[in-house]
């Protein structure tokens, strides 16, 4: 369940009920299994969908002509381009806030589409803890980057300031990314079980009906908008706490 | 009584364990809703400014709801990925 191994699964539900990593392909390295699981496949398909929408952004924005009236489809992309340069500029101050426009709306965009993979028949490659931990990783060696460079060697000389908090604020450090990835890993994982008790153990013939598209509503659209929204708030509140303040 | 396996034993108690974990969900519960109770009360009194207390709302809801994420973590691996099951032998 956690990680990319596939763990035996100890046979406390029926088989029907279809929410773990399942491995499909199996490989070795250095003489231990690993596999190739549907988390690495719906990834795959989500970096995929960027991919494609980014080169045909690409093509529209060099075809644009700047005497005539955009197109609807470029007015979506300004839309998005300007929404998230407003949430990025209004949390992190217009002095610092540009330098991480690209990673922030990066992860905002690979987040939404992330957690509404499930709406596509995907296992949400944010209910894997691989991925979530990695996501966290990449925001705590940023905001310890923003750290040195703004507050050169007081970044960690701070942390010693009353000499006895010295130990919970260095175990506090470390808890930001721990905190970050299991809220957003815990979120899209409790939708996903949910969903697939639901679609296991309830008769197919009630489930036919089409009503757990309300229950699809909660936990892919606002469940998961709402914890992208919320990884980059955190992230972007953690970074900018490190910019000097005049 | 003799006919209970070590596994089943165990498998038992840690369903009854998860079960326990999952009363971690009383806090974020109380929590969110004083939150969005204060939500409400500060659209209230102004309610020109309800993005941006909308936006406060959720993020303080969303640090508000890891504790309990916690207990949900504890209870999933007691159940599908149980430690304690390798320490028998």
């Amino acid at each position: 369940m956690l990680g990319t191994a596939v763990l035996p699964s100890p046979g406390l539900l029926s088989s029907e009920v279809d929410f773990a990593i399942t491995g499909y392909l199996k490989y070795k390295i250095f003489g231990s299994d690993w596999y190739i699981t549907n988390t690495h496949i719906s990834i795959l398909a989500v970096m995929l969908a960027l991919i494609i929408f980014a080169i045909i952004v690409n093509i529209n924005v060099k075809k644009a002509d700047p005497t005539k009236p955009p197109t609807p489809f470029m007015n979506v992309v300004e839309f998005i381009v300007e929404t998230l340069d407003k949430l990025i500029i209004d949390g992190m101050g217009v002095k610092h806030g540009y330098k991480y426009v690209n990673y922030v709306s990066t992860l905002f965009l690979f987040l939404v589409v992330a957690n509404l993979s499930g709406l596509f028949g995907f296992r949400p490659p944010t209910a894997d803890y691989g991925v979530t931990f990695a996501l966290a990783i990449i925001t705590f060696v940023l905001i310890h980057y923003a750290g040195f460079k703004y507050q050169k060697l007081a970044h960690i000389t701070d942390l010693f300031k009353p000499i006895v908090l010295a130990p919970i604020n260095i175990i506090g450090e470390f808890a930001t990314p721990l905190s970050m990835s299991l809220r957003l890993f815990g979120n899209v994982l409790s939708g996903t079980v949910l969903m697939g008790l639901i679609y296991g153990l309830v008769p197919r013939v009630i489930t036919m009906f089409g009503w757990p598209g309300v229950l699809h509503i909660y936990f892919d659209i606002f469940s998961g908008a709402i914890q992208a929204y919320v990884f980059v708030m955190l992230t972007m509140t953690f970074i900018s706490q490190n910019f000097d303040t005049e | 009584m003799s006919q209970i396996t070590n596994e089943g034993l165990i498998l038992a108690c840690s369903a009854i364990g998860a079960g326990l974990a999952m009363i971690a969900g009383i806090g974020p519960g109380i929590g969110q809703g004083v939150a969005a109770g204060f939500g409400a009360n500060a659209v209230g009194r102004n309610p020109g400014a309800k993005g941006t207390v909308m936006s406060t709302m959720l993020l303080g809801q969303a640090v508000a709801e890891t504790t309990g994420l916690y207990g949900f973590a504890v209870a999933i691996i007691l159940l599908f990925a149980n430690p304690l099951l390798g320490k028998l032998k």
